[in-house]
């Protein structure tokens, strides 16, 4: 079954203007959140137990209330990096909606008492950054920012910053070193941002989809949020369904729905007859499923009972068209681009999986390699400061153990590739 | 040359593990950077005022380094030595900071590039769908105009793969035809592939639709 709070009629055209989005009843969450007590807006939050929607699935109501209380010098960073691979779901709502992401942060900030927030996107998403800047100058003249908003005592900065094109910096900490102006590298935790992060001060960082849904929240109860999609994976979800798939895109869906119906119903499955190779649930940082995993539910808890992890909600799906290889060097390549050097198992452990991959297709490789580099990737997990070497070694492990045959077969036909070759040269 | 040069060639892979320069002595005479003196470094006056109007938006005036490094790269082309030196100039940074945050992120050109760009993207779900052969295809239809191709990570629009963002405007589904038309587009200085463009793309969530 789908659902639509978030996405419900966002093509109408306007919407990314104040007028339009206040006619059909935006900013009223809002104006209903600055009367309630700002405990009452966190309690309500815990209620609707929302997970965080940015990949970790961490709950908002709960990181909210890490938050030390009192007034002091607090930030709340909305991560809308969005760089994990087939990950295109925020800037839909962005760039059509983007004064529920305002909203939305308004109400936040009101509850945790922050008077300084950042927009922090990524510099290529131009469009989605200009639209932005567009609906904070609109809410900020209809006195939605600034100081004192409505009378409520409660006043917010808004600034909308640009990224310059790095994945870590959708990392929360490396986010936060780009934002104070250095380059992205992520820091060591503990101590978690919700305790010392931007400029040392207490800092929350949520997702945009995280904090777009707070005005829903708000509207609708946090008990009656709960009552949508399953019990430990609670409300609605944005999902961008990319790949092999005759209708990719975004959808928004009831978590919980089988995966079958997403990818056959929603994207009407494989082009050309084609049958499900695999396919990563949430971002090419998941560890890949098979087409038997098919009618497993699509819920935080189940996809990672299922040995994966919902992630960003971001569907790749891969054809049997395509080589178990080839998905995997494309995989590895970005991330040993992306690694920001600073911890060693991940720089070498990227770079080093790389070579070896390349490796195979030069037909310079045994099948006791495949052993290599399941063991190289168990030794990257767990050992960075951040996830990004894990993002690496999870979906690559996955694909060796599940397609080990294939590779060995891969690795032996590419060796009598490289003969061939070779006595043909001689 | 003694035998100690006569090395295989370094970059023993195609992706390039090693950093180029990597293998240049540091000049040891140059003295260090400081931060520009103001009365020495002219800085255009509207390049000024943005940067300022940008470090005033930050309880830092270090966090504005990213969107002053987009603004001298407007200005400049690039983000040329002249370039850093104003921005460093302006925030009161040292040159060699500045470098070090350019050189990080993928979007600041520390060399100087066309005055067109076209990121390909070739990340996964792109490549899935030809991404390679269209970058390719790009090259080669750009080859002798004003016009950088580069072969990009995700730029979060898989769902027009295969996909390019052609000056920051995003177009796609592309086939390996339409690498001349962007081209063209580009010269005749007009809106790129405006049929393709994902700014007019409806959501795929039949539901989402406006009735």
């Amino acid at each position: 079954m789908s659902r639509h709070l978030l996405f419900d009629r966002i093509d109408e055209p306007g919407l990314n203007t104040i007028g339009v989005y206040e006619r059909r009843g935006g900013y009223s969450a809002m104006r209903k959140a600055l009367q309630m007590p700002p405990e009452a807006i966190i309690e309500e939050i815990k209620q609707s137990a929302i997970r965080g929607r940015g990949g970790a699935g961490f709950q908002m109501g709960q990181k909210a209330s890490f938050l030390p209380k009192g007034e002091m010098a607090k930030y709340l960073v909305c991560n809308a990096d969005e760089s994990e691979p087939g990950t295109f779901k925020d800037r839909e709502l962005m760039q059509k909606s983007p004064h529920t992401l305002v909203e939305g942060i308004i109400i936040t900030t009101y509850a945790t008492g922050i008077h300084r927030a950042f927009i922090y996107i990524r510099g290529e998403y131009q469009l989605q950054a200009d639209i932005l800047d567009q609906a904070v100058a609109e809410a900020r003249s209809a006195g939605y920012l600034g100081e004192n908003i409505l009378g409520s005592g409660h006043s917010l900065e808004l600034v909308v910053h640009r990224g310059a094109g790095a994945y870590i910096c959708g990392e929360e900490t490396g986010l936060l070193d780009s934002l104070e102006g250095k380059r992205g590298n992520p820091r060591l935790k503990p101590p978690f941002p919700a305790i010392e992060g931007l400029y040392a001060g207490p800092t929350l960082v949520n997702n945009v989809e995280t904090l777009g849904t707070v005005p829903t929240i708000i509207n609708m109860g946090g008990a009656e949020y709960a009552k949508i999609g399953t019990q430990g994976s609670t409300g609605t979800k944005l999902i961008s369904v990319s790949g092999d798939v005759q209708r990719p895109g975004n959808y928004e869906i009831e978590l919980g729905m089988p995966s079958r119906e997403i990818i056959y119903g929603l994207c009407g499955g494989p082009r050309d007859g084609r049958s499900v190779k695999m396919w990563f649930p949430g971002g090419s940082s998941s560890p890949v499923l098979l087409e038997s995993d098919l009618d497993l539910a699509y819920d935080f808890d189940t996809m990672a009972k299922a040995g994966s992890m919902l992630g960003s909600g971001a569907i790749i799906v891969v054809d049997d068209s395509h080589t178990a290889l080839e998905v995997m060097q494309k995989v590895v390549k970005f991330y040993a681009h992306e690694s920001c050097g600073k911890c060693v198992p991940c720089r070498e452990g990227t770079n080093w999986t790389l070579k070896m991959i390349e490796r195979i297709e030069a037909g310079e490789s045994t099948p006791m390699d495949l052993d290599i580099l399941a063991s190289a990737q168990s030794q990257i997990i767990g050992h960075c400061l951040c996830v990004l070497g894990d993002a690496m070694a999870m979906p690559v492990g996955s694909i060796v153990e599940k397609f080990r045959d294939e590779l060995a077969e891969e690795i032996e036909a590419a060796r009598e590739r490289a003969n061939s070759l070779a006595y043909a040269t001689a | 040359m003694s035998a100690i040069d006569r090395r295989p060639p370094v970059p023993r892979y195609a992706h390039g593990s090693r950093v180029p320069g990597w293998d240049e002595a540091v000049d040891l005479e140059k003295p260090p950077a400081t931060v520009p003196d103001p009365a020495l470094t002219p800085v255009p006056d509207e390049l000024r005022e943005a940067i300022e109007a940008e470090m005033a938006k930050y309880p830092d005036r270090r966090s504005a380094s990213i969107p002053a490094l987009h603004l001298a790269q407007r200005h400049h082309g690039w983000c040329s030595p002249e370039a850093i030196a104003q921005v460093a100039c302006v925030m009161r940074l040292t040159p060699a900071y500045l470098t070090s945050v350019a050189s990080f992120y993928d979007m600041f050109y520390l060399e100087p590039k066309a005055a067109h760009e076209v990121y390909v993207c070739t990340n996964i779900t792109c490549s899935l769908l030809g991404a390679d052969e269209l970058y390719e295809r790009m090259c080669q239809a750009a080859q002798g105009h004003d016009i950088t191709v580069r072969g990009f990570e995700c730029l979060g629009a898989c769902d027009i793969a295969p996909m390019a963002s052609v000056d920051g405007e995003y177009v796609g589904p592309l086939n390996l035809d339409d690498a001349s038309l962007i081209v063209e587009d580009i010269d005749a200085g007009r809106a790129v592939l405006e049929h393709k463009q994902l700014r007019h793309r409806a959501c795929a969530d039949p539901g989402a639709r406006s009735e």
